[in-house]
């Protein structure tokens, strides 16, 4: 499953990077997003993977008892996934507020400093 | 004597202040800052001359072993009386010069500041100390030339005095450096006292070339004197106080200051002395071919600079004590003349000795002083500059050059020094009344007491030489390392030195009388004359600005692909390269083995990730979208991590909700780039692709230690109270994490509500 995993953050980093690459400015933010979502799956798989066992202390024990899946990845995935979404929502109204203004989603377009 | 300078800064600070509490007083009551100072210099000064110099220590950086050691010998004492003195006076003039101007609180605070920074550098023991206050003066003076900032000339001409000034000084930063590691001291009495030991060291000639440069920049030698005259574009008192009587002669200061240390050497006479007889002679042959009083000045102060540079590279005792006689002289009665001129430029609108003539008739008191200070210029007696001349004569006939040259040379720039002198009082003074843009009436109290005081003392010094004259032995001796005395009189007795003199005027005088073919002349050559080292300055800074154009065009181009292409490019070479040729591994997969519904789902994220790169519609391409973050919160799910699930679905959910809303209002998507740069893209995104892939894999190799892990299983229920361990990192272990994630999301959600409210003014345009 880890090898199958790997080849999906492949995919979806090419992706990713493909649509960064791309002049038109909404498919940028498309490949930030691909991207967030590939970044967390990567932190997620180098934690290692375990089937159904949450990292939960039962009731009573002192301790979880292994194999339980890695929390710390689980935690700052946690975060990342909300400040993605911060990001993505300021970038998705700056483009938005560009076009608004310019009328242009061509980055090309986009070269000066102070137009 | 640290807090006397740091009292003229504070004093700089609250002159804007004190410039708007009393505006016509302002520059009377400033002036009573330096006066002070000058005052208790001045009461001291029986105490310096005849005793051991005053020493004061302050620690500073004990760790780098700086400190703010302050030493007043004689040298720096008659520095220290020249900076507050005249210093006193250009306030008081610059406050009638520029009476009425709403900026002159703020030329109050740069005029001070330089004050302060002037009076450091001469006080300084600590030759870093020393590099400190001597930038200082080289900001301050740009920001005076710059006075004037709206006009382009005035910025260009400051620019180009500190790029001057600052490359020389960067330097003799270095140079210093040398100079402290040779010596093992950085201060200068210490230095003085090793002398013999720096000048037989390796490094000895690097360190003074280095020195030299910051010093022969600073004090405008040939070839870097062109700054100064471009620095006229400052306004006249700052001319009269930094371009002519003070900053100028930091250079001069600086190479009387380390003579005891670095100086007598065939390399120090030979450098020293040449550059500034050429400078004397360059400085008196420009003059001569200005018809602009100030540029007039400022090239006959080149040409002094010269002579002051040129005996203090003889160093002979002779040559310093005529030195430093001429440098009192020169200060005394350049920056009369500086002041004198403005008043002119200020009663009738003009600075062009050519539309200038019969001022007298107008102005008899300012005419009296700038005649005074220009004979003392000429080097007329009773005239303290008479002094001056006979004991520069006396040391030219008795140096370690050849006489003809020698005498040659003093005799040939000490001709034009009299042609330019009489050009400056003369002509704009006798002859013919000439109509002027304003019609000239006699200038107010603060305009003449300024030259008035200054020439009165040219003439007091030169009938009573007694008086400065055991100040001027004090800086003698400490500029030779030895004990000197010497007796500064008028009248040397007839002797072939007053021929000379005697000579220098009458031929001064009849070049004088020529001018009006001499001035034609040089119109016709002005094409050949106009080549030199402004065009190299010029020419430098032209290409300089070009190379940075250029480096902009090819590095900072403004478009966002090829920015990104860059970074990707040059990252995948960066880990692809040690991945390469350093592979020394073999790749185990790791088997866990795949259940059916779990490569479904692996299956349905990759296939989402393609049609959100492949469709041309963006509805579709947000639908894929979704179904890419759905099926990684699904899988999260599937490999224990509930809580992550949760948020991923709550995110994705709120994320397609504001696209679906937002996508509304943006455009569809066009195709922009040519099928050949999509090839090229899609090579290298899947490369990168690959190399993640190969990455994850290879992190896969070697499983790493869980301590961290067990930590957390173990404390969770003692120390975070909760069972949840994912929760419990976040609020508890991790939560300043948490906290930061909570305050980004805040900032994100000031930003779109300002974005989203922001409306720009002006039908658009930012």
């Amino acid at each position: 499953m880890e090898t199958l995993l790997a080849v999906v953050i492949g995919a979806l980093y090419a992706a990713a990077f493909y649509l960064l690459l791309r002049r038109s400015i909404v498919r940028m933010l498309f490949g930030l997003l691909l991207l967030s979502n590939a970044i967390n799956l990567l932190i997620f798989t180098s934690g290692g993977l375990t089937r159904a066992r949450p990292p939960i202390v039962p009731a009573g024990a002192a301790e979880a008892t292994p194999p339980f899946a890695d929390p710390l990845a689980q935690a700052l995935i946690l975060t990342a996934i909300v400040i993605g979404f911060g990001l993505l929502s300021f970038t998705f109204v700056l483009i938005y507020r560009y076009y608004q203004e310019r009328g242009s989603d061509d980055t090309a377009q986009m070269r000066a400093t102070d137009p | 004597m640290l807090w006397g300078i740091l009292a003229i800064f504070v004093l700089a600070a609250l002159a804007p202040w004190l410039h708007r509490a009393f505006p016509r007083a302002s520059g009377w009551l400033l002036a009573l800052g330096p006066a002070a100072l000058g005052g208790q210099y001045l009461f001291r000064a029986g105490e310096i001359v005849g005793g051991p110099p005053l020493v004061e220590t302050h620690p500073w950086v004990p760790a780098l072993g700086l400190e703010l050691a302050f030493r007043m010998d004689g040298l720096g004492l008659l520095f220290a009386l020249l900076i507050t003195g005249i210093g006193t006076l250009i306030v008081v003039y610059a406050g009638a010069y520029l009476a009425g101007d709403t900026r002159l609180g703020r030329f109050y605070l740069f005029l001070l500041a330089f004050l302060g920074a002037m009076l450091g550098l001469v006080l300084s023991d600590n030759i870093f100390l020393l590099f400190v206050f001597w930038e200082l003066t080289s900001v301050t003076s740009y920001l005076l030339i710059g006075f004037d900032h709206e006009r382009e000339a005035a910025r260009d001409a400051a620019l180009q005095a500190l790029l001057v000034t600052g490359l020389g000084g960067l330097a003799m930063f270095a140079g210093l450096i040398l100079l402290g590691q040779m010596g093992g001291t950085a201060s200068f009495a210490e230095l003085a006292a090793r002398g013999a030991m720096l000048k037989a060291h390796p490094l000895y000639l690097p360190a003074l070339l280095l020195i030299l440069a910051g010093a022969f920049t600073k004090s405008a030698q040939f070839p870097f004197h062109f700054w100064l005259p471009g620095a006229m574009e400052a306004p006249t008192p700052v001319s009269a106080f930094l371009h002519s009587a003070t900053m100028v002669k930091a250079g001069v200061y600086l190479l009387a200051r380390l003579s005891p240390a670095l100086g007598g050497t065939e390399a120090w006479t030979g450098i020293v002395a040449t550059t500034g007889a050429v400078t004397f002679l360059v400085g008196g042959f420009v003059a001569l071919q200005q018809s602009d009083l100030k540029r007039l000045l400022a090239y006959s102060t080149v040409s002094a600079l010269g002579l002051l540079t040129w005996l203090l590279g003889w160093g002979n005792p002779l040559a310093v004590q005529a030195g430093m006689t001429f440098l009192v002289a020169h200060a005394l009665y350049k920056g009369a003349l500086f002041m004198a001129a403005g008043t002119v430029d200020h009663e009738t609108g003009t600075r062009d000795v050519t539309r200038l003539g019969g001022l007298f008739g107008k102005m008899p008191l300012s005419g009296t002083m700038a005649l005074l200070a220009a004979a003392s210029m000429a080097g007329l007696a009773p005239l303290f500059g008479f002094v001056a001349k006979e004991l520069f004569y006396e040391a030219a006939r008795d140096s370690v050059w050849p006489l003809w040259i020698s005498v040659g040379a003093a005799m040939l720039g000490s001709v034009g020094t009299v042609t330019v002198a009489m050009m400056v009082s003369v002509e704009p003074f006798f002859g013919r009344y000439v109509a002027t843009p304003k019609a000239p009436h006699e200038a107010p109290l603060g305009l003449w007491l300024g030259p008035a005081s200054l020439a009165l003392l040219s003439l007091a010094f030169g009938l009573l030489p007694g008086g400065p004259q055991g100040l001027l032995a004090s800086a003698v001796t400490a500029a030779l390392g030895e004990p000197s005395s010497f007796k500064l009189a008028l009248w040397h007795g007839l002797n072939p030195t007053l021929a000379l003199s005697l000579a220098t005027l009458a031929a001064g005088g009849l070049l004088y009388a020529a001018r009006g073919p001499l001035r034609r002349a040089f119109a016709a050559a002005a094409g050949p004359l106009s080549y030199g080292p402004t065009r190299a300055y010029e020419w430098t800074l032209q290409a300089l600005k070009g190379l940075a154009a250029g480096q902009t065009r090819l590095l900072q181009h403004g478009y966002l692909n090829y920015y990104l292409l860059v970074f990707l490019v040059a990252i995948l070479a960066m880990i692809a390269w040690p991945l390469l040729f350093h592979w020394d591994f073999h790749l185990r997969l790791p088997n866990s083995g795949i259940r059916v519904y779990e490569g479904l789902w692996a299956a349905l994220i990759a296939c989402g990730a393609g049609v959100a790169v492949a469709t041309n519609s963006r509805m579709f391409a947000v639908v894929a979208l979704g179904v890419v973050g759905y099926g990684i919160a699904f899988l999260y799910l599937l490999f224990g991590a509930p809580d992550l699930a949760m948020t991923q679905i709550l995110v994705e959910t709120l994320m397609l909700i504001v696209l679906l809303l937002g996508l509304y209002h943006l455009p569809g998507f066009a195709k922009y780039s040519r099928p050949a740069s999509r090839l090229r893209d899609v090579l290298l995104s899947v490369a990168a692709g690959a190399l993640v892939t190969l990455l994850v894999l290879i992190t896969q190799q070697n499983p790493h230690p869980a301590r961290l892990v067990e930590y957390f299983s173990k404390n969770s229920v003692p120390l975070g109270q909760g069972r949840n361990i994912v929760n419990v990192i976040l609020v508890d272990f991790r939560a300043l994490d948490t906290m930061g994630e909570i305050t980004v999301l805040g900032i994100a959600a000031l930003g779109v509500y300002a974005l989203l409210k922001l409306r720009l003014k002006g039908g658009g345009e930012p």
